[in-house]
């Protein structure tokens, strides 16, 4: 094979795009600026921490079935790992959210990380949400049937039903746990390429 | 021992508590969060991280 045929395929194409995007430097730095150093900036991955406690207690939940909790003490302990770590998940996003709001986070090319992460926030809500209506319980009950009228109120109900349980259980535990992963490895994966956005700078004034 | 000590302070037993104010209608659970997330921030902001230099002793 010729080096002009190497050089067109697509793999050949697509290795040496990302290792320019993202040489293995900018993948795993050894260090980072030193505006970081604020606890602003620690949200960010108190949210992945947090992402990785809900996905590992959620594997546990998945093996063991929706109503295992119930009846097992350690059941019990798990699905509140689950409730918990998803608490924190959501206040660390938020005040994440917050600060690279005011930062204006988008600055420098970096629009499809902003974008990445709101979409990531609004699918972590559908998730949430299939979750408590999946707790096999009347507080499910509650939200599901309360639920239902205003998602058929906006005709969202002709393609899927709050109500129906199994439907509800497969989109919280694969379809959009999927989605919010894959979203947030290419919101991870951005920032490595472009960097944390750097401060405003400060004005000074001229002496 | 702990936890029936938690219990004892906030009761999870019956209906919930709701603050109302005109067309706000919020519970005071959510809006506990709510408050810790705005004082969580601000600590965020304004707390002094371990091992920053000032920017009097970098310049």
């Amino acid at each position: 094979m010729s080096s002009t045929e190497i050089d067109r395929q697509w793999t050949t194409r697509l290795r040496r795009r990302a290792a320019r995007r993202l040489p293995p430097e900018k993948m795993l730095p050894d260090t980072q600026p030193a505006y970081v150093a604020s606890w602003i900036y620690v949200f960010g991955v108190t949210t992945l921490s947090a992402l990785a406690v809900v996905i590992l207690s959620g594997f546990i939940l998945a093996l063991k079935g929706p109503q295992w909790w119930h009846v097992s003490g350690i059941g019990h302990f798990v699905n509140s790992l689950h409730l918990w770590s998803v608490e924190i998940f959501f206040f660390a996003m938020v005040i994440h959210l917050w600060g690279k709001f005011f930062m204006a986070a988008w600055r420098g090319g970096r629009s499809l990380t902003w974008v990445t992460g709101v979409v990531t926030f609004l699918t972590s809500i559908a998730t949430a949400f299939t979750g408590y209506v999946s707790q096999t319980n009347f507080d499910s009950q509650w939200i599901s049937t309360q639920a239902k009228d205003g998602i058929n109120s906006t005709g969202a109900g002709s393609f899927f039903n709050v109500l129906n349980f199994g439907q509800m259980l497969m989109w919280h535990i694969v379809l959009l746990p999927l989605v919010a992963v894959i979203l947030t490895g290419l919101h991870v994966l951005m920032v490595r390429a472009k960097g944390v956005v750097p401060p405003f700078e400060e004005k000074v004034e001229a002496r | 021992m702990a936890g029936s000590l938690l219990a004892a302070l906030v009761s999870l037993d019956g209906a919930g508590h709701y603050f109302h104010w005109h067309w706000i209608d919020i519970s005071y659970a959510n809006l506990t969060v709510i408050a810790l997330m705005v004082v969580t921030f601000v600590a965020a902001l304004f707390v002094p991280f371990p091992g920053r230099r000032s920017k009097k002793e970098t310049k």
